[in-house]
């Protein structure tokens, strides 16, 4: 079951929510939708469900055109919306029938999947709890109960793990994971450990645009290149700020050199390299060519977190 | 049809799984009980119409206070995504909770078919223009209720929602009693457009195609009216 969204745009009034966005995910990935808050990722979601229509674009969920068959769409869809809405005066069970019977699940099959539900969420003790009574993790819980009631093929899941405590959001991200193996699973983030946990793939969302699009591990590359050395230089009378400077900058494949601080006894140095070559022993060696004195040197590969802060400020 | 059975059933369970419904319920019977007793025993008539002239008073402020929350709460809870998400159309939504709300409404005013058993018991009674006037009360519970749930998509508010389904519901009712005010070749008009007037009709044991008209008609546009505005949310 796949998504396809063509060149599609939202605007609030005068404010471009989303700006033209395309994107295609396949059968069975896990694609972690990440940006800061208010890029466009809840909206994106929103549409997609039809619950917003788009001023412009298209949206296809297997080859279906949202626009033509929103019902049909919807079907195909299990859905948690933001801030996980419940109705807070009914029970577990009655509330998954309910959903249920909404989802057009057959009538002999009901019992059956709610079953299932409440196995597969982990919802035993609580079943005839009232919701409002749940702890947030359960309510968690019980959300994504909902959303997969009807067994379906897209489940999109807009910040499932905000408000939890380290240990639930350990729980939710494991249970994504699970239900991830057999669905296509899109999933709205701002956190980036949650993507790195639990997505093969990462869309990244800013000011309405897509600004990086791959697997975790592909994007990580791609901006791997500039590799970062920091140094500390012990200062010493026989060498000169600008010598250090402009000494490690003669070493060849170093980009630039950085002067990050300087405090009574040392420098601090940023050398940033080429792309894929490591300098260090260059360093090193240029360093003991000119007897100075290295306090510490560490290389920097480039996270995921460095990534996202360089994509979307 | 199924989904509309299904949203009626959840909102009809809803009234009842909190004491809201029950002391609405047990309050309506005091206000309408008192005009019952009062004309049977202090004027010893044996009639239904004290009960029938007070109940449209009641429904007033009664019908805006059962509808509002029909789409403010799940607006303000977000739960209205959920629902709007779902593979059912908007016009499901809306006709499950028109007619849930509707039920309330009916239940409502069930018990005091015992005043009319009691009257059956003590006196000659016509039945014919009873039946007609519970007739005209569903029917104008059907439009206040209509309006109530348009007020309802309006706003997350339910006070507003209360506030703005009473002022529509209290101008329809009041029109009738203030023709002398209208200039003469409206009067009709207005005449027409007023709840009272065609309850009044209905209430005498007259059930004209007219009335009914009227009143399919009227709940027809506030319920495309609601759905409109369920609709605006893609605006």
């Amino acid at each position: 079951m796949s998504i396809k969204v063509e060149k599609l745009s939202k605007y609030y009034g005068q404010q471009a929510a989303v700006k033209k966005i395309s994107f295609e995910i396949k059968t069975g990935e896990v694609v972690g939708f990440l940006g800061p808050n208010g890029a466009g990722k809840s909206t994106t979601l929103k549409m997609i469900t039809t619950y917003l229509t788009p001023n412009s674009g298209k949206i296809f969920v297997n080859g279906i055109n949202a626009e033509d068959d929103p019902i049909a769409v919807r079907k195909k869809i299990g859905y948690l919306p933001e801030q996980n809405p419940l109705y807070q005066d009914m029970n577990v069970i009655d509330y998954l029938k309910y959903t249920a019977e909404l989802q057009s699940v057959p009538k002999d099959k009901i019992k059956d999947s709610v079953k299932k539900m409440v196995r597969v969420c982990g919802l035993e003790d609580v079943r005839h709890k009232d919701i409002g009574e749940l702890s947030k993790g359960f309510k968690q819980r019980v959300g994504l109960a909902q959303a997969m009631i009807h067994n379906p093929a897209v489940l999109l899941l807009d910040e499932p793990t905000s408000g939890l405590d380290p240990n639930q959001i350990i729980e939710i991200r494991k249970l994504i994971k699970d239900l991830g193996k057999e669905k296509t699973l899109m999933l709205s983030t701002h956190i980036l450990q949650e993507v790195q946990a639990t997505c093969d793939r990462v869309i990244i969302i800013n000011n309405g645009e897509i600004v990086a699009d791959g697997t975790t591990d592909s994007l990580q590359k791609r901006f791997q290149g500039q590799i970062n050395i920091y140094l500390i230089v012990k200062k010493d009378p026989r060498y000169g700020r600008e010598k250090v400077i402009s000494s490690f900058e003669s070493v060849k494949n170093v980009e630039k050199v950085k002067l990050e601080g300087d405090n009574e006894n040392a420098w601090q140095l940023d050398i940033t390299a080429n792309k894929g070559v490591d300098v260090r022993e260059e360093i090193f060696m240029k360093a003991i060519s000119l007897n100075m004195v290295l306090l510490e040197m560490h290389q920097e590969e480039t996270s995921l977190e460095d990534i996202f802060r360089k994509l979307t400020t | 049809m199924n989904n509309i059975l299904t949203i009626f059933k959840r909102e009809v369970r809803s009234y009842f799984t909190s004491p809201v419904a029950y002391i609405i319920i047990v309050v309506f019977l005091i206000i309408t009980g008192w005009f019952f007793t009062s004309s049977l025993f202090l004027a010893g008539v044996v009639s239904m119409r004290g009960v029938f002239e007070i109940v449209p008073f009641i429904f007033l402020f009664y019908i805006p206070a059962i509808s509002m929350r029909t789409f403010s709460e799940e607006k303000k809870s977000g739960t209205i995504e959920l629902l709007l998400t779902k593979p059912i159309s908007d016009s499901d939504i809306v006709l499950g909770k028109f007619f849930s709300t509707l039920t309330l409404a009916a239940l409502t005013l069930a018990p005091t078919l015992i005043y009319v058993i009691s009257l059956k018991l003590l006196g000659s009674l016509d039945i014919g223009s009873i039946i007609s006037a519970y007739i005209g009360i569903i029917l104008m519970s059907g439009i206040y209720i209509s309006i109530g749930l348009f007020a309802s998509s309006l706003t997350e508010n339910q006070v507003v929602a209360f506030i703005v389904s009473f002022l529509i519901i209290f101008a329809l009712f009041m029109l009738n009693k203030i023709l002398i005010f209208i200039p003469a070749p409206l009067i009709t008009t207005v005449e027409y457009i007023s709840t009272d007037y065609h309850f009044s009709s209905i209430a005498r044991g007259v059930i004209d195609t007219k009335d009914l008209v009227y009143y399919v008609s009227s709940i027809s546009i506030m319920l495309l009216l609601t759905r409109t505005s369920l609709e605006s949310r893609k605006w």
